[in-house]
């Protein structure tokens, strides 16, 4: 059974259907990119799944129950599932660590002291041991991704959602965030991002699916959908991208 | 010293002269001219007595001890309630709806009415249906008066502030799995409150200020007593001294509430 | 055209000081030459001005004035009223009236100021108590742990002050009205005004309320004695004060005091 598996998943915003009946399965520590030309609803989807965004119909299911049931409870779900964002959103007003801490704190209930060596190693892990007591806006674009995936992962997620999150940042700080998603690849987080980094996507992900006007209209692993795209809209939008 | 460096330091020296020779004959003009008006000496002897101000200013910076105290009051409920206020008024869930209407019931009636009016209305209206004493004294009724009014003006600014954090930073607590509360309480209402501080700042200023409304009612703070004095004086120098000590506490705290005004622009942009 | 207009102010001239007997002391000393300009509050209370309309006459200052300006060789149609709040009779810069009667105590501060005519009137200072304190003594220790409120524009505010000396802080307003309001709220249990205020508030506007006592304006060092108030140095001052000295020993004046002001001797006497 896939991890996270979407069915004919619909959003609309008024007359504007930017969902179209979505289906996608991402099975447990894979990770799937979602490319597709600006405003093709790579975010939107991204929002469905973590329940910003009421779905219009279909199901999502998070290990085969379905999140997307009308009237249940998104707290929990989203608890579960991790969330990063392209203009990082960092709680200004709050410290690196702080920011870490604040969820876990209030949902899970638990203590500073029992949380923070936990989320210390965290900064360890992702370089950022002396930046926990800075606010985000002495940090770096770079620095400031790498603590809201902390952020994130301080909850445990089981799945980590990821849009665009190196397209705020200039070009020689997108290096270090992509080494981040490495590392959590490969201690065997499922992860689904939308990016325009297509060489990232092409080295790193275990499947590509490329949206336009909010249907998935080709999928498959990287080296087919870049190397051999079937479809004129992929090969179009490829040859703009790549270019 | 570079050679746009030394232009720029004679453009600076030049301006600053400028400056000071502009305000020198402004302020030769004023005390040279003013006193060679016709009713000089007369205004002179009933608005600038020094007189009648030595002899009057003790007194009426204990009567500001009043509108101090009222103040220190006041300021903190207003603070307290003006949130709740504008909670209210943004609450979404149906059960709370009456509050909604509240919220904005009493928003549209507090703003809407002018202070002097409600300090009235309260101030006697209240007492008048025959409470005790204590609980009918003119401080408290007049204290809540303002502190109704100014509530309304200060749940407004509060609702701007919580509007002004941007729709992502909801976002970004929310998919944490925060519940709304959670995110109003530590993501929305810090930044929201940090951001209104310099307009709050001038809500104080002019409460500072409408403290004395109160007068009206019979509490005897700097305004009342200045106008003792005028009356047995016929004079209106005590008047000018009730000015005074208003503005030694009120430019400090309007220089301070644009200097942190200023630094917000700074930071924004 | 120039000579057009002097002769006109010339014939202007001749015509009115006609009005007068010739020579007389008001001539070329009022804002309109011929007609003497009066001032009184806004509104004017009772018993001093009946019904707020001063042209009527009736009320004591009313008749007061009328009395003064027939003396001064005015008839009543020369009169003129206009309203004036305290801050305007005493504001410097031209004013709008020769004079300005509406209680005004005279004291020496505010003779430096403006002018005052001769008194008029000597008012006692009466305590005015709420239906809740009727039965207080009239004695200063009784007294003195009352609440205690009056209007703050009034010399009531030194007189309680300095002879009263009441436990706790007064309460001052700016109105009649409002000391009311207050004593019907239950705010204050007494005030101090004119006995002629104090015995209309009472009979009047506060239901139950009562004039428990005066202070004798003889005892006084500095009795309250009203004065219409003119601009200082105002030249009218001699004439005004003429006529009151010419009203006071024919005896008018106490008529008009009786005819409009209540009896005040069965109020009693306060000791201090
Ligand atoms: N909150 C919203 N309200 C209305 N329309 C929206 C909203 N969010 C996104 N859209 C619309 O949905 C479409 C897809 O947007 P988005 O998901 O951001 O695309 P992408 O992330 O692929 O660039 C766009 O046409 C956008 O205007
Ligand atoms: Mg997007």
């Amino acid at each position: 059974m896939a991890k996270l598996s979407l069915r004919g998943v619909v959003k609309q915003f008024g007359a504007n259907t930017v969902c179209d009946g979505i289906d996608l399965d991402v099975d447990e520590g894979e990770m799937v990119c979602l490319i597709g030309a600006s405003g093709a609803g790579k975010s939107t989807l991204l929002r469905c799944i973590n329940l910003l965004e009421a779905v219009e119909d279909g199901e999502i299911f998070l290990d085969g129950e379905d999140i997307a049931e009308p009237g249940l409870n998104p707290q929990a779900v989203r608890a579960r599932i991790g969330m990063v964002f392209q203009s990082f959103n960092l709680f200004p007003h709050m410290t690196a660590l702080e920011n870490a801490m604040l969820a876990p704190r209030r949902v899970h209930g638990r203590s500073k002291a029992d949380l923070v060596d936990e989320v210390e190693d965290l900064f360890k892990r992702f370089g950022l041991a002396d930046r926990m007591q800075n606010y985000p806006d002495q940090l770096s674009g770079g620095q400031q991704q790498r603590v809201a995936i902390i952020r994130a992962l301080a909850m445990r997620p089981e799945v980590m959602l990821f849009d665009e999150i190196t397209s705020a940042l200039d070009p020689q700080l997108v290096g270090e965030v992509l080494d981040v998603l490495l590392m959590l690849k490969q201690q065997g987080m499922t992860m689904v991002l939308a990016t325009h980094e297509m060489g990232f996507a092409r080295h790193a992900a275990d499947k590509v699916c490329f949206l336009k006007d909010g249907k998935i209209i080709e999928e498959g692993p990287p080296e087919a959908l870049f190397d051999a795209p079937e479809r004129e809209e992929t090969k179009a939008f490829l040859a703009r991208a790549l270019k | 010293m570079t050679r746009r460096a030394r232009y720029e330091a004679q453009q600076r020296k030049r301006s600053l002269m400028i400056a000071a020779t502009s305000t020198l004959a402004v302020v030769a003009c004023i005390v040279i001219f003013v006193p060679m008006t016709p009713g000089w000496e007369k205004v002179q002897r009933s608005f600038f007595n020094g007189a009648v101000l030595a002899d009057t200013f003790p007194k009426l910076l204990d009567a500001f001890k009043i509108n101090l105290m009222i103040f220190s009051w006041s300021a903190p409920a207003i603070a307290i309630l003006g949130l709740l206020i504008a909670l209210a008024r943004d609450a979404k869930s149906p059960a709370l709806f009456p509050l909604r209407i509240f919220g904005a019931t009493f928003t549209d009636v507090f703003r809407g009415v002018p202070v002097i009016l409600t300090v009235y209305l309260i101030g006697f209206g209240i007492p008048g249906l025959g409470l005790p004493r204590p609980w009918n004294s003119p401080y408290i009724w007049g204290s809540l008066a303002l502190i109704l009014t100014y509530s309304a003006y200060v749940a407004e600014i509060f609702r701007s502030g919580i509007d002004s954090v941007h729709q992502s930073q909801r976002s970004a607590a929310l998919s944490l799995g925060l519940s709304e509360r959670q995110v109003m309480r530590d993501v929305v209402l810090p930044q929201a409150i940090r951001n209104v501080v310099p307009s709050q700042m001038n809500m104080l200023i002019a409460l500072q200020k409408d403290v004395s409304l109160l007068s009206f009612i019979g509490p005897v703070e700097i305004f009342r007593q200045a106008g003792v004095f005028k009356s047995l004086t016929a004079n209106f120098t005590p008047y000018v001294g009730a000015a005074i000590i208003f503005l030694i506490v009120t430019i400090p705290a309007t220089r301070y509430a644009d200097y942190l005004m200023a630094k917000q622009m700074r930071d924004r942009s | 055209m120039a000579k057009t207009l002097s002769l006109a102010a010339m014939t202007l001239a001749l015509t009115t000081s006609a009005a007068f007997a010739a020579g007389h002391c008001a001539a070329d000393k009022t804002l309109t030459e011929g007609k003497l300009t009066i001032a009184t509050g806004n509104p004017a209370y009772y018993p001093w001005v009946l019904d707020d309309a001063p042209e009527s006459g009736e009320g004591f200052e009313a008749a007061v004035a009328y009395a003064v300006a027939g003396e001064m060789g005015f008839a009543a149609e020369d009169v003129v009223w206009v309203r004036s709040s305290f801050d305007e009779a005493i504001q410097p810069g031209a004013k709008n009236f020769d004079v300005n009667i509406q209680q005004y105590s005279i004291s020496a501060a505010r003779d430096e100021i403006v002018d005052f005519s001769m008194p008029y009137y000597t008012a006692p200072m009466a305590v005015l108590v709420s239906p809740n304190a009727t039965d207080t003594e009239p004695t200063l220790d009784a007294l003195r742990d009352l609440k205690w409120g009056a209007m703050g524009s009034t010399t009531a505010v030194p007189k309680l002050a300095n002879v009263i000396q009441p436990t706790s802080d007064p309460l001052l307003y700016g109105d009649n009205a409002d000391v009311n309001a207050a004593m019907s709220a239950n705010q204050i249990d007494a005030a101090l005004f004119d006995l002629p205020t104090a015995l209309f508030l009472s009979a009047v506007m506060i239901e139950g309320s009562k004039v428990i006592g005066q202070f004798a304006p003889d005892a006084s060092d500095n009795p309250d004695q009203f004065g219409m108030l003119m601009e200082e140095g105002n030249p009218l001052k001699s004439c005004v004060d003429d006529a009151l000295v010419a009203l006071t020993e024919s005896g008018e004046l106490a008529a008009i005091e009786a005819t409009w002001l209540q009896d005040t001797t069965g109020v009693p006497l306060i000791d201090f």
